[in-house]
């Protein structure tokens, strides 16, 4: 599975994004690590505002700075570390080797061109090929995630197609120059649940043959499950739990997962209450001192008020970052 | 076409069936299917008739993009195609005033002096018995084109310094905000008395460029906002994540989905900028003689006006024509290019 090198295909180390407001700086991300090999999806995990996207964005190297900040950290591809690099390497990188899949693709396709255009353009900046072989490739690859018509539609606009359609678009433009790694972000949120399922298949599907890495940015934990290798849990910008994608679901070693393991609706408490976590995600401008979570969480003790717990072995390939994950796993 | 789908559901079951997010995953995903082939299916039928025939797909879908909605909107204008017509009749008298007028406006007999209307001079004569109406007809080519090059001049310089501003921000961006600011306390009036006449010539070329230096500010202004809305779009972040560079995104991203509003404020600015270089010629400081122009043949008929009117109203009317109609076309441009009045 693995490139014959042990240098992960995308390693994120200690990253720490900060955004100068008006009100202070706001903290998205803080010290968070993880890794991606060839072949492999890491979905990461959590609510709004846990620091999963402008993560992906620090990764992708669009963040907007100012007012983003990176003051701490390192992003290496295939071991050479992106945020040292000219802007000129890194956008060559950008599509070509790394590749990002939006959550909106009405909004993420431009309204002025046809799709097709927008297709060709990929091979026409990067392999600099001419008007008709681009477009030629752009019919094969909306053939590829499976467009009806291909042929036919690659002259329309896309606010002709349907939402699973525009998003099988922004797929079929990310894989363009078959990259080595594509970061989805949120790639089904927009869409209703039927089509939902068909695009991530499709996604899964493809990331098998072109033995990409893929790194899925969610708050669903039921599109995870399918298709995911590892789950990294966020909150309030780091990772608290990090695990393979079975262990997480039979045995969450952090309070937070649980909660959100928890709060999944489920056919056998038809009629009871919804579980939710109780309190609000935290103010990024003022993190609770100690453990993040700790003003929300059940098992919460002094230590946790005082102790930010470090993201720590929790055996068996999996890491959490709890004062009392055993209690949590024995839970 | 069917084929695809009919082999989706053999693709879907094994993962389905190892999901373990939750019982409820395998039923809708096959619920899944069904909707997709049928959307499919319908996308067909709505959006061409016949299906496998390309020929008659495109008549289909023409006119959709922003821009061909916009076209059909002003096909059906009235006020556009008023306001086109006279546009493409004055840009037509401006080039070839021969074709239109009865003779040379510098054909001039002093014994005609203020003479009304007769058979073949329907306008009549002015001060140095110069026909008023080829002398009308020839003006038309001094206001067009000074409505014209002012407006190409002033949008072009706009929308390069309020585009970058507002595409790269940063301190370019605040001095950029400051110059405008004090070109906007410049008025345009006393401004034009003083540039004018420091600039000693008779051709159209320094009015033009003194109307560009105080037209582009506001221009700028439309540009900057408009470049700002347009980059907070995720398609511009969407291209950056595929690796468009700067030149790329700029030109084919961001600048045609913020060029409506400085097309509609360019328009309806010729028509003010005709104006202007009237205002300007009447008191003296715009076109000079020989060049014709309404504003100074307005200018030198208005003490007559009591005993001659004529002299006063045709160059007069056709100025006010003319401005009007730029600026109808502006209304009806801006009307079809927002898609909230749609």
């Amino acid at each position: 599975m693995t490139d014959t090198d042990k240098t992960p295909l995308l390693e994120v180390r200690d990253l720490h994004v900060e955004f100068h407001t008006r009100d202070g700086v706001v903290k998205a991300v803080n010290g968070v690590n993880y890794s991606v090999d060839s072949g492999e999806t890491l979905a990461v995990l959590g609510e709004s505002g846990s620091g999963k996207s402008v993560t992906a964005q620090a990764v992708m190297g669009i963040l907007d700075m100012p007012p983003g900040k990176i003051p701490q950290g390192e992003i290496l591809y295939r071991g050479k570390d992106m945020l040292t690099m000219s802007a000129e390497e890194r956008r060559k990188l950008r599509g070509a080797k790394i590749a990002m899949i939006f959550q909106d693709a009405l909004s993420s396709l431009n309204p002025v061109l046809t799709v097709g255009y927008q297709l060709g353009e990929m091979f026409r900046v990067h392999r600099g090929m001419s008007k008709k072989d681009a477009k030629a490739k752009s019919v094969e690859l909306m053939d590829r995630v499976r467009i009806p018509a291909a042929k036919a539609r690659v002259d329309d606009y896309p606010h002709q197609f349907s939402g699973g359609m525009r998003q099988r678009i922004m797929i079929a433009m990310a894989l363009a120059l078959e990259p080595d790694l594509i970061i989805a972000d949120e790639p089904t949120t927009a869409l209703d649940v039927t089509v939902q399922a068909q695009v991530m298949d499709l996604l899964a599907e493809l990331q098998r043959e072109s033995h990409m890495g893929l790194i899925l940015i969610t708050h669903d934990l039921g599109v995870v499950a399918d298709v995911a290798d590892k789950i990294a849990v966020m909150y309030a910008g780091r990772i608290v739990e990090q695990a393979p994608v079975h262990d997480i679901y039979k045995r969450p070693a952090h309070p937070y997962t649980r909660g959100l393991l928890d709060s999944i609706p489920r056919l056998d408490q038809k009629g009871q209450e919804l579980y939710a976590i109780k309190g609000l995600p935290p103010n990024l401008l003022h993190i609770p001192a100690g453990c993040a979570f700790n003003p929300r969480c059940p098992m919460a003790t002094d230590l946790c008020r005082t102790d930010v717990p470090v993201l720590a072995d929790a055996g068996a390939g999996r890491r959490s970052a709890c004062h009392h994950w055993k209690e949590q796993l024995d839970a | 076409m069917r084929d695809p789908h009919s082999e989706r559901p053999d693709d879907v079951d094994p993962l389905a069936n190892a999901g373990t997010g939750g019982p409820e995953l395998p039923n809708s995903t096959e619920v899944g299917i069904d909707v997709a082939t049928e959307e499919a299916e319908s996308l067909e039928n709505a959006d061409y008739t016949h299906p496998g025939d390309p020929g008659t797909a495109t008549s289909a879908t023409e006119a959709r993009s922003l821009w061909g909605h916009a076209w059909r909107d002003l096909r059906r204008n009235p006020i556009f195609l008023v306001s086109a017509l006279l546009i493409v009749f004055l840009v037509f008298v401006s080039l070839w005033p021969s074709v239109v007028a009865g003779g040379s406006p510098y054909d001039c007999d002093l014994a005609h002096s203020r003479e009304g209307a007769s058979g073949s001079h329907p306008f009549g004569f002015d001060l140095q018995g110069c026909d008023v109406y080829n002398r009308t007809v020839y003006g038309a080519r001094a206001s067009v084109s000074v409505g014209v090059f002012a407006t190409l001049g002033a949008a072009l310089l706009g929308t390069v310094l309020g585009g970058l501003a507002g595409y790269f921000g940063g301190w370019w961006d605040g001095v950029l905000s400051r110059i405008t600011e004090i070109f906007f306390g410049i008025p345009i009036l006393l401004g034009g008395l003083v540039f004018l006449s420091v600039v000693p010539s008779g051709s159209i070329w320094p009015v033009i460029g003194f109307i560009v230096l105080l037209g582009w500010p506001q221009i700028a202004r439309i540009a900057r906002g408009s470049v700002i809305t347009a980059k907070q779009n995720d398609y511009v972040q969407a291209a950056r994540s595929l690796g468009a560079s700067n030149s790329r995104i700029m030109l084919r991203h961001v600048l045609p989905n913020a060029v409506a509003p400085i097309i509609v404020v360019a328009t309806i600015a010729l028509g003010t900028y005709i104006a202007l270089e009237a205002t300007l010629s009447y008191l003296g400081v715009g076109l000079k003689p020989p060049t014709i122009s309404w504003g100074q043949d307005i200018s030198t008929a208005a003490p007559q006006y009591r005993n001659a009117p004529h002299m006063l109203l045709w160059p007069a009317a056709w100025l006010s024509v003319t401005v009007l109609a730029f600026i109808m076309l502006g209304d009806a441009v801006r009307d079809a290019l927002d898609p909230k009045l749609r």
